[in-house]
């Protein structure tokens, strides 16, 4: 036992690169097995992690999910801002400005919109349940632009854990929503050809949402869906910690 | 060379926080503002220009390509670090919030496509 616990301490990060794995090998196969595919394996580890993080916090006491359990205390460095920020930059890689341009105003309109439309909703829920501190309607509020924007609008804001963990679960649903509810609805808003798939795309912005309801709706949308899509945490990312924050601050 | 492509990634996440939290004194808020956001836009305009070619092509594109393809499980390990107890009693808020983000987005769906659709044809009769 001794043995375990000097091996895994000492190499936390090697420790948390495993078992995330692990983890997400799991996630991959439910998501085939018991959802067809529906639900996006991404979202299940997601929200594994999730619960994961409150039995933690149950067993440990401590404010940091699994990370306070000894033995994988590497999942805090690997899942830390430094890191987090590290590879959210590193998928605005290969974006190409002209599909921008392919998408046209409406698929431009349709990001800017996407992202201000569900800040406000967040924002709008929070203040309902009675938060009046700006940094966190803020935080709530890109939570529901996407699991992403909220925590990197949280930390650069300086938000609590609780409230960033309550941004990362707001965008989760909304993630899983999307992938499941797109199929449904897609008659009802003219979801059937690329323009309205590129609407779509910058409207709804979570990129596996989007990927996954597109596919169960007609798989040819998924590259016009996906296009918008790209560009919509990037966005996010620029307006939540700077214009949105600013809005909030001087409307509370 | 890979560790080429990560030192851009670098350079911009860097460049980007160092902006964030200079426009953050220079707005008086105690905030990082827009830091990821601004380095994400000098890694599209970089990986889009020709001046950095050689630092995107390739097994240096690699470099880069791997730490986004780390993005979903670093982002697994960030939910699995979080004060989970803490946010539980709020756990309806985040429900309501997503569910009706994605109520009033989908919403917008019809209406924005037909904005763009008028425009199409507008330009087409002219």
């Amino acid at each position: 036992m001794e043995i375990l616990e000097t091996v895994f301490v000492r190499n936390s990060l090697v420790v948390a690169f495993a078992v995330i794995g692990i983890t997400i090998w799991i996630s991959y196969f439910l998501a085939e097995r018991l959802t067809n595919g529906r639900i996006h394996g991404s979202a299940i580890a997601i929200a594994l992690g999730l619960v994961a993080a409150y039995f933690g916090g149950r067993a440990t006491g401590g404010s940091t999910g699994v990370a306070d359990i000894t033995l994988l205390g590497g999942i805090g460095l690997m899942g830390g801002g430094m890191m987090r920020d590290f590879a959210i930059v590193a998928t605005a890689f290969g974006v190409k400005l002209g599909e921008l341009k392919k998408a046209g105003l409406a698929g431009v309109v349709s990001i800017f919109a996407g992202v201000v439309v569900s800040f406000i909703v967040g924002a709008v829920v929070a203040v309902l349940y009675g938060y009046t501190d700006p940094v966190t309607v803020t935080t709530i509020g890109a939570g529901a632009v996407t699991y992403i924007v909220g925590p990197v609008t949280g930390s650069a804001l300086g938000a609590e854990s609780d409230i960033i963990a309550l941004s990362v679960a707001a965008g989760l649903i909304k993630s899983i929503l999307v992938m499941i509810g797109t199929p449904l609805v897609a008659k009802s808003i003219g979801l059937d050809n690329p323009q309205s798939a590129m609407v779509f795309g910058g409207l709804m912005g979570t990129t596996s949402g989007v990927a996954a309801g597109l596919a169960a709706t007609d798989p040819k949308l998924v590259p016009y869906g996906a296009m918008t899509a790209t560009f919509y945490t990037g966005i996010g990312c620029l307006l939540g910690p700077s214009i949105l924050f600013f809005i909030v601050n001087a409307v509370l | 060379m890979i560790v080429y492509g990560v030192a851009l990634l670098s350079a911009c996440l860097i460049l980007g926080m160092l902006l964030g939290e200079a426009l953050g004194v220079v707005l008086n808020v105690e905030a990082n503002v827009g830091g990821v956001g601004i380095a994400m836009l000098f890694l599209v305009l970089a990986s889009n220009s020709d001046k950095f070619k050689s630092l995107v092509d390739g097994a240096s594109g690699a470099g880069i390509q791997f730490w986004s393809a780390m993005y979903i499980p670093i982002v697994v390990a960030m939910a699995a670090r979080q004060n989970v107890v803490a946010a539980f009693e709020g756990g309806m808020l985040a429900v309501v919030a997503g569910v009706a983000a994605v109520i009033v987005s989908f919403a917008l769906v019809p209406v924005i496509s037909k904005i763009g659709d008028s425009k199409v044809s507008i330009e087409e009769k002219q």
